[in-house]
């Protein structure tokens, strides 16, 4: 079983890029991605602000030079698009050369068009063609189809931990030989349906979101696609590539308190790091950044604080890059996984944006300027609904 | 390396609630069969239970007694594979935002439309703090989580996992599934062996697992192997032919094969080719028993699992005339409009 797993390639498109160069080089100038609402029709759209990539289903379609007939959504189109900028980003010319699985991650999947046709299909056959396309299994399969993909192929659904679970099984395949190289990340567009789901639970802010702010109102969401590729030793050894940084390790937890709440002290967010420093070999000290999950919700930011300060003697340089991006669920942790290795490539901390008042409850402070320090070891949390905390460590090649 | 064995199984499906495959009448399947619902009541407070979803109440009944039934109490992972997850509750918030203009919405139905609620759930009920994944990949959903439980089981330092499969039928999703052809329309016949027309007989249901790398005196079978993709490299027959080299065996070795076969005559061509491979093994089918839906491969687990136990293929199962001397080696074959395939390789225990 070989004990880390190497990163050869990333694609990545959010409100802040649609290149890793472009959201490289939003975060190292401050530059966030958090706007006014354009592309939804809802009438809480002067009540919010979002993360959203300014770029419409039609022009993405044909970025992706996809046939008239296709019945991709958003969630697809962004997924697709992220996931070819990956393979090529990996120097990939035959895809099925050796054991390629795809393991993709989402919550919307296609409610974006469900939502727009719901209860119309019957007088507008035309529509009809987008049924089959809410399941979240089908984004995958049309991401797979994409790129000419024919092997392993899973979704994961843990609500806003989902990408970092698809970077852990596809590693843990990878360890343990079940793929030779597999695409790992996750997808989701904005939607009618999160927005006002969000709303309902009363965590949505009303201006930009401000992680680990004592005065935060809550989350922003966004959408976005991020993939990382991921390949054995053996087959890195035979093309001689250039490895961007290693999954070192990974531990996935449930806080079992709550259906959409964390517990106080952040059990299930301590549980998930303590797993991934034993599978990483490494000790708290030794990480030298966290991109911490910091939605900008009271909640969350409190209990991963708690946890954060149980785990750690000393709490590292820490920042949260959701005031660039927005929350963007199931996409969160893909993104974050490609900032993670940005910030490892380049020695550079990202700022957290938007930060003011340190938090009554805890001594702990986020970076807000770009920070450049020597960074061997990047520690990314993700929590969703459910319970589902997750944790990746990435470590420089 | 350490293994994996079946050792406890629970269950919710359109049958009885007591259904037994050896000694029960089998309920005539229907183009929409609803679950049968057992009673709740000793599991889940009736406050909590009216606003739980279907999908999540069969699910903690189903994992519940597939725990009891193996007499296992700290499982170490719960993995739960869904289609479509508590689809009802997401019809429910879409019709509230459309009804109401995005107005006086309550939160309940959209935290339940989120697809991991069944597993998150689940471990609430348990208090169980462990790896908790959900997979929702259309008809191989739950073959990914008897994979991942099958990785986890052999490489990583877990003993016990509770895994399982869950959908539940929702009122529009149904109509929507009339309309494009993917249920079979009113009136048309339901035939399994010799299908005429295409959509399937839409049903739900939970059927859970409890995995052990302990073989005990209630194991059923041992996952010997799992395999999931997307499309065919090769042809059918080659690839079935390397899942079995890689597992020292071969078609012959094969002592029962079962097929995903789901009464829609478009589908069957995939099934025809499937028998021009396997068709000196004896055949058996469950999805005239369960009713068709994206997990509905969890319930074929769980016949496969009992016909090994008890060494029984009974008539009512068997898809060809051709009778096993013994069941020793399964092979259970599914898809879902020729995507979403699975392999999964069973043996005696």
């Amino acid at each position: 079983m070989q004990k880390k797993v190497a990163i050869t390639g990333m694609g990545i498109i959010s409100s802040i890029g649609l290149s890793v160069e472009e959201n490289f080089q939003s975060l190292i100038s401050k530059k966030s991605g958090i706007s006014n609402l354009e592309n939804i029709q809802t009438r809480h759209a002067s009540e919010i602000k979002v993360g959203e990539i300014k770029i419409t289903n039609q022009e993405l379609q044909q970025l992706l030079n996809l046939h008239e007939e296709n019945t991709f959504t958003r969630t697809g189109l962004l997924g697709a698009y992220a996931a070819k900028k990956a393979v090529e980003s990996a120097g990939i010319d035959d895809i099925n050369e050796v054991r390629t699985g795809l393991i993709s991650s989402t919550s919307v999947a296609g409610m974006d068009f469900t939502e727009k046709h719901y209860k119309k299909y019957e007088e507008h056959p035309e529509y009809q063609k987008y049924i089959q396309s809410h399941d979240a299994g089908d984004s995958s399969n049309k991401i797979a189809n994409y790129l000419d993909l024919k092997g392993f192929v899973t979704t994961i659904s843990t609500a806003c931990s989902s990408a970092a679970n698809a970077i852990m099984l596809g590693a843990s395949m990878i360890e343990n030989g079940y793929l030779d190289r597999v695409i790992v990340g996750g997808t989701d567009a904005l939607s009618k349906f999160t927005i006002n789901g969000f709303k309902t639970l009363m965590i949505l802010s009303d201006t930009y979101n401000t992680p680990f702010d004592n005065d935060r109102k809550g989350l922003n969401l966004g959408e976005a696609a991020a993939y990382l590729v991921l390949e054995s030793n053996e087959v890195i050894k035979k093309s001689n590539k250039k490895v961007l940084a290693y999954v070192a390790g990974y531990g996935n937890a449930n806080d079992a308190f709550h259906q959409t709440a964390s517990s106080e002290n952040g059990e299930g967010a301590y549980l998930a790091m303590k797993q991934a420093f034993e599978k990483a070999s490494i000790l708290p000290d030794q990480i030298d950044y966290i991109n911490v999950h910091g939605t900008a919700t009271p909640n969350n930011d409190l209990s991963e604080g708690r946890a954060m300060s149980r785990i750690f003697n000393k709490v590292p340089k820490f920042s949260s890059t959701k005031a660039f991006t927005g929350h963007t669920l199931a996409a969160a942790a893909a993104i974050e996984a490609v900032y993670s290795v940005l910030a490892l490539q380049n020695n550079t901390i990202f700022p957290n944006l938007n930060f003011k008042t340190p938090m009554e409850e805890l001594n702990i402070v986020p970076e807000t300027e770009v920070v450049q320090t020597e960074i061997n070891h990047v520690l990314s949390n993700s929590f969703g609904f459910g319970g589902n905390c997750s944790t990746l460590i990435f470590s420089k090649s | 390396m350490k293994n994996c064995y079946i050792n406890g199984i629970g269950n919710v499906s359109i049958q009885s609630v007591d259904f037994d495959l050896f000694e029960s009448e089998i309920t005539e399947i229907q183009i929409l069969n609803k679950a049968q619902q057992p009673s709740y009541k000793d599991l889940i407070a009736p406050a909590m239970s009216r606003r739980m979803a279907k999908g999540v109440k069969m699910g903690i009944y189903a994992a519940n007694k597939a725990l009891f039934n193996a007499k296992m109490v700290d499982p170490q992972a719960i993995i739960v594979g869904t289609g479509l997850g508590c689809i009802e509750d997401s019809e429910k918030f879409l019709d509230a935002i459309i009804e109401n203009d995005e107005q006086f919405l309550t939160p309940t139905a959209f935290i339940q439309s989120t697809h991991n609620t069944v597993a998150a759930q689940i471990a609430l009920h348990l208090h169980c703090k462990a790896y908790n994944f959900t997979y929702v990949n259309g008809a191989n959903s739950f073959e990914s989580a008897l994979f991942d439980a099958f990785m986890q089981l052999k490489h990583f330092n877990k003993e016990n996992i509770l895994i399982g499969g869950v959908d539940e039928i929702a009122p529009y999703t149904f109509s929507m599934y009339e309309m494009i052809g993917k249920v079979k329309q009113s009136g048309e016949e339901v035939n399994f062996k010799n299908p005429q027309t295409k959509g399937i007989a839409l049903a739900e249901g939970a059927t859970f697992f409890a995995l052990s790398n302990n073989k005990t005196n209630n194991s059923y079978a041992e996952v010997l192997d799992v395999m999931l993709f997307n499309a065919f490299k090769d042809d059918e027959a080659t690839e079935i032919n390397n899942f079995l080299a890689k597992n020292n065996l071969s078609v012959a070795d094969l002592d029962v094969v079962f097929f995903g076969v789901n009464a829609d005559a478009h589908q069957q061509e995939f099934y025809n080719r499937m028998n021009v491979v396997l068709n000196e093994i004896p055949q058996g089918y469950y999805q005239h028993i369960s009713g068709s839906y994206d997990t509905a491969s969890a319930f074929g687990l769980k016949v496969a699992a009992e016909i090994i136990q008890k060494q029984e293929l009974p008539k009512a199962v068997q898809y060809n005339n051709i009778e096993p001397n013994k069941i020793e080696k399964v092979l259970m074959i599914n898809q879902f409009n020729n995507t979403d395939f699975s392999f999964v390789l069973l043996s005696k225990c």
